[in-house]
């Protein structure tokens, strides 16, 4: 019997600043089109790299729950309750 | 005009020169501001006359840099002024952080015990300057000379000409070395043409100083807001000072009109959208600022030697441009003190930019980080920011990514040709170039041991070998500081003037412990075997 593989969410990075820095300079000089694709191919690569659907359903899960949840920012307006 | 503090105004006294005598001095500061007045403190508490020249005649105007790191905090306890601070400022050590109208999270920056110093206190700039000119005057060694203002300058092989304007004549005065102390805008730096590079901000921000009239229940924390309800799109930071002094400061962005934006008009309609209408506060100081981060290719230019901001600019946040500055003065000043002294070779002080060069890289580093992170320059910068604010209210890891300011932390000379390197097995304690760690010790602590000489810090009843010119502070083995200093029965560092360790050993046998301790003072390899011997 194979057990489901959890998302993993402990901090692991050793220098979360670097990895933050990295990804945002990753869009430098990209239209927002290509911004988005560039975010895709990222998740496609890195699911890729995981190998493992449930993993990526839960992460997909935290995300959602993360983006949905009310925060009173401006960026609420306009997103359904 | 402020009401909660009014500025000393300090007399203009005629210098000798003025009458024919005088002329000479061993160092001159120019800059009697924060890295100035502790820079002369602490060379005098090494004994090193200096005369320091300001074209003012009062500390600070406004409470400017009001972060003080703990660091800072224990090189203040050095100079004798590290109780005055504490019993003044607001001490604090929990931020919060806020996206939207709710909290994302909460950190607190000392969780442990047995330190005599808070991770921060806030205090208003002035007070602190005024208590350094307080302490300065009583050693007797600082000749503090206010409304003086440095005209020209002309270096040379050894020492530096000063052309000095005062309200009672124009004198020149012969310094064998010149700490550059006089900010971002330095005469000196701009009198030797030297280039000052880096990066500049397309964002504004407003400082107000706000006195409450009305209660409010605000703890001693540092709150910090992205995006709040009350300044839609911007952030928002807000600290405690003494005196009931509130610091609030708001992102304007780059579209702001400063002039505009500093009108009592404009301000207090966004303290009241902040704090609510009913609240009752005084405007004491306002101000509208823009940063940069940049430095000067190498701090140490013949026997001139540039302090703080001088050298080198950072953003605010994350208070790295006063601690900063601080801890540039507490490296400078027992190796200038020891090389007048003929202690240690002139060779010592290219260690001031070996190792703090890199000091000002990782201070620039993160407060750019940090700006980068408040203002996001693109949509995909500001969606990855956002996301990790909404990631941060339920995991750990996005929470290391919010980045408000990296708040100071002192800097670990890593590769600091004045240390040696390990040789025995270590896990944990301070490595070489890091500076000390605190622990009480008996009814005090650790750190007020150490003093300003170098000192063999010795863990349990273990004979060590008297080396000359090097004291000896003995702690218990089985302590808090020697679970700090992850210490065993015959463990020993090597620690520098500073309070940074130079060196560590198991086995503290003599001829180790001599040959750090001529690195230390910057002696070459064959100088210190030849000590060594």
């Amino acid at each position: 019997m194979r057990r489901l593989t959890m998302l993993d969410t402990a901090p692991k990075l050793p220098d979360p600043d670097t990895v933050f820095v990295t990804l945002v300079r990753a869009h430098i000089d990209l239209s927002a089109n290509d911004s988005r694709r560039l975010d895709a191919a990222l998740v496609l690569l890195l699911a890729n790299h995981i190998g493992d659907i449930a993993v990526l359903e839960q992460a997909i899960e935290e995300a959602r729950r993360a983006v949905r949840a009310p925060t009173g920012a401006a960026e609420d307006e306009g997103t359904p309750p | 005009m402020p009401a909660t503090y009014v500025n000393p105004r300090f007399p203009f006294r005629r210098p000798p020169e003025l009458d024919g005598k005088g002329g000479s001095a061993r160092v001159a500061i120019v800059g009697a501001g924060l890295v100035g007045l502790t820079l002369a403190l602490d060379l005098a508490r090494h004994g090193i006359a200096t005369v320091v020249i300001d074209d003012d005649d009062t500390v600070s105007f406004g409470s400017r840099a009001i972060c003080f790191a703990k660091r800072s905090l224990e090189i203040y306890d050095r100079l004798g002024l590290g109780q005055k601070l504490l019993d003044k400022g607001v001490t604090w050590k929990v931020g919060k952080v806020f996206f939207g109208s709710s909290l994302a999270y909460a950190f607190d920056l000392l969780p442990e015990d047995g330190h005599r110093m808070p991770a921060f206190i806030n205090l208003q700039q002035y007070y602190v300057e005024e208590w350094l000119v307080e302490a300065c005057e009583r050693t007797g060694l600082v000749d503090l000379r206010w409304k003086s203002r440095l005209t020209s300058l002309e270096p040379r092989a050894d020492g530096v000409c000063l052309a000095i304007e005062t309200p009672e004549g124009a004198y020149v005065l012969e310094a064998e070395w010149l700490a550059a102390c006089d900010g971002a805008r330095s005469t000196v730096r701009e009198a030797l043409g030297l280039l000052f590079i880096g990066q500049v901000f397309r964002d504004r921000f407003l400082i107000a100083d706000v006195v409450l009239k009305t209660d409010l229940a605000f703890p001693a924390e540092r709150w910090f807001w992205f995006d709040p309800p009350f300044h839609p799109g911007q952030s928002v930071l807000l600290h405690k000072q003494p005196d009931g002094m509130w610091r609030i400061d708001f992102q304007l962005g780059w579209e702001a009109d400063p002039e505009e934006e500093k009108r009592p008009e404009r301000v207090v309609p966004r303290i009241q959208a902040m704090l609510g209408k009913d609240v009752a506060f005084d405007l004491e100081w306002v101000s509208v600022y823009t940063f940069r981060c940049r430095r000067l290719d190498r701090f140490r230019h013949g026997r001139i030697v540039f302090v703080g901001d001088s050298a080198h600019q950072v953003s605010p946040f994350g208070a790295r441009g006063g601690n900063g500055g601080i801890q540039d003065a507490d490296n400078l000043a027992w190796k200038l003190a020891a090389v007048l002294q003929g202690t240690a070779p002139e060779a010592l002080l290219d260690s001031y930019d070996a190792e703090r060069i890199p000091a000002a890289d990782e201070n620039i580093l993160h407060s750019t980080r940090a700006t980068d992170f408040i203002t996001p320059k693109t949509e995909a910068a500001r969606s990855y920011r956002d996301a990790v604010l909404l990631l941060a209210r339920e995991h750990d890891f996005a929470r290391r990514m919010v980045n408000s300011g990296r708040l100071s932390q002192p800097h670990a000379y890593a590769a600091s040709p004045l240390s040696t390197p390990d040789a025995d097995e270590w896990s944990g304690g301070p490595p070489p170039g890091a500076p000390c760690l605190d622990a009480p010790i008996d009814d005090g602590f650790l750190l007020n041991r150490l003093g300003n000489k170098p000192v063999l810090l010795v863990f349990g009843d273990v004979a060590v070998p008297e080396i000359p010119g090097l004291g000896v502070v003995r702690v218990p083995v089985d302590g808090v500081a020697a679970a700090r200093y992850a210490a065993r029965p015959h463990t020993a560092y090597l620690i520098r003037p500073d309070q940074h360790v130079a060196a560590r050993f198991r086995d503290p046998l003599p001829e180790r412990i001599a040959a750090a301790l001529a690195r230390l003072w910057g002696r070459n390899d064959a100088e210190a075997s030849r000590c060594a011997a």
